[in-house]
């Protein structure tokens, strides 16, 4: 086991890990605001992590260089998206749950 | 390994599928369609990667665009009602 | 091979009954639109899980994407919620759901056994012509564009046709586009929006390079990896959406006008189908790319492959576009 082939799966166990963490927090969270939470930044750092350690067991540099390109967009568009989600929900009138609600 | 690694991600996209069928605003399903799409573009590419066909990391990256779209279309529609509301650009927006 | 991990499979297909209970059972039709566009990715992952890549990448693009577009459209000009079924419907509905699930299991119990070597399908002497021979004779790696364009290259004009006919259809139903449904500043909503949304803005702007770029490889690399003419023609498409949902249909009407549109809705047919004639006035048959190039086949091979393709996603291109602008188009709700 090379260190190479250890430290991918490192990154991919680690974002794994995140991905699972993020799922669950959108099961267990409160209200809306917080689910985005956590699944827009576990989305993206699972997501870029999980890739970066698929990168390192690219064969070739076309491979890689499309895992490259899919983790740029990921990055890009994750992040985008659930802001403009929350924006949205904000602008309808959504209300975030506050306070001791919040702490059931 | 692999084969527990698309496990996970699959386990990540149900209780994604989960909240879409739960959430009880519609702001809840969009998020969780979204996340349901990013995990899908990963479950291909390791999906690739188990079977050795690296040729999947074009589909990924197709689906990763559609993910973004759909949800940047829902958004649209829920918020304005239309599509084709125009949205007053000012002078030197980037 | 993947196919063979069993637990891939159990689980992807309980996400699709999953998802199929629910677009039922939900009574808000943004949600069914939505959880239909679900449906579709995990459709297209079985696909990908079945190692059939080329149908796989166009369930991702059409059913996934332009499909929940075009359905949101619709929703935006009449209900967004299911109206109840009536209590004497109920009964006969549900009889004839459950009797056609049953007749379709009870064909499918005809189906042969899954990927046996003894199936008609692999001991056909045509399988093993495509398989074998495409490379001497065609010479393009990817078989499935090789069977599509050449050697089944009559039954792919036949698709183009239709959906130049679904884009013509539609055009005649939904009428003429409104110059003035939208683009005027003032049907924006109480003024102070226009910072909102900088941020959707300004990625939409750099991605749109680049997803347009992506289309053009996609068209190009068909070839030689998953892709092709339709694949293309929906992602170049879903950017021209992308743009028009960013910044009004106003901008987008000005940037891709319906006008160059409708001319190269039927530009990529009569490309095609040029292409035919082509190849019947040098001499060879309808559609018989060996005769683009006397000397070397393979190399008429390829051009035609090019020709044909690009006809595909000019056609594909111009009918998606124009789809959407006839359904944003009518989007006026006062």
């Amino acid at each position: 086991m090379t260190v190479v082939l250890v430290a991918s799966w490192a990154l991919i166990t680690a974002g794994a890990v995140l991905a699972l963490t993020g799922a669950l927090g959108l099961f267990r969270l409160p209200d809306f605001y917080t689910r985005t939470h956590a699944a827009s930044i576990t989305d993206s750092a699972g997501a870029s992590l999980l890739l970066l350690g698929l990168l390192l067991q690219a064969e070739s540099f076309a491979v890689g260089i499309r895992l490259l390109l899919i983790m740029l967009f990921l990055l890009f568009t994750s992040p985008t998206a659930a802001h403009a989600l929350a924006q949205a929900a904000l602008k309808d009138g959504l209300k975030p749950v506050l306070g001791r609600a919040a702490r059931r | 390994m692999w084969l527990a690694l698309a496990l996970a991600v699959l386990t990540t996209m149900a209780l994604a599928l989960a909240r879409a069928l739960l959430g009880p605003t519609l702001y809840d399903r969009i998020l969780a369609i979204n996340l349901f799409g990013t995990k899908t573009v990963l479950f291909i590419a390791v999906a690739g990667f188990m079977a050795g066909r690296p040729e999947f990391l074009d589909i990924a990256l197709v689906y990763a665009l559609i993910n973004f779209i759909g949800t940047v279309a829902v958004l649209k529609l829920s918020h304005y009602g239309e599509f084709s509301r125009a949205e007053e650009l000012q002078g030197d927006d980037l | 091979m993947i196919g063979n991990v069993i637990l891939v499979d159990i689980a992807l297909f309980a996400i699709l009954l999953a998802a199929a209970l629910g677009i039922a059972h939900t009574r808000s039709l943004y949600s069914a639109a939505m959880l239909a566009g679900l449906f579709s990715l995990t459709c297209a992952s079985l696909f990908v899980v079945q190692d059939a890549v080329d149908v796989a990448f166009t369930e991702a693009a059409v059913g996934a994407g332009m499909s929940t577009v075009l359905f949101l459209g619709t929703l935006a000009l009449t209900h967004s919620r299911e109206r109840v079924t009536p209590p004497t419907r109920r009964v006969p509905a549900l009889l004839v759901a459950v009797g056609t699930g049953v007749l379709l299991i009870y064909a499918s119990l005809d189906l042969p056994p899954y990927a046996d070597p003894a199936n008609p399908v692999q001991q056909h002497p045509l399988t093993e012509r495509y398989l074998q021979t495409s490379q001497q004779e065609i010479g393009v790696p990817n078989v499935v564009t090789a069977v599509l364009a050449s050697y089944r290259g009559f039954d792919t004009l036949g698709e183009v046709a239709v959906i130049f006919t679904a884009g013509v259809a539609v055009l005649m139903l939904l009428g003429r586009l409104r110059g003035n449904a939208a683009g005027s500043p003032g049907t924006a909503p109480a003024g102070g929006l226009q910072g909102e949304h900088r941020v959707l803005r300004v990625v939409a702007k750099l991605l749109m390079p680049f997803i347009l770029l992506f289309a053009l490889y996609v068209q190009f690399h068909g070839d030689f990896g998953p892709g092709g003419g339709f694949q293309a023609g929906v992602i170049f498409a879903a950017g021209i959406v992308l743009y028009t949902l960013v910044f009004g249909l106003g901008h987008a009407r000005a940037v891709v006008t319906p006008g160059i549109l409708r001319m190269l809705l039927p530009l990529g047919l009569l490309l095609y189908a040029g292409v035919g004639v082509a190849t019947l006035l040098l001499g060879g048959a309808f559609l018989d790319y060996n005769a683009l190039s006397p000397q070397d086949p393979v190399q008429g091979q390829h051009l035609g492959i090019l020709l044909v393709e690009a006809g595909v996603g000019i056609t594909v291109a111009a009918a998606m576009i124009l789809l959407f602008y006839a359904f944003a188009g009518r989007g006026a709700r006062s």
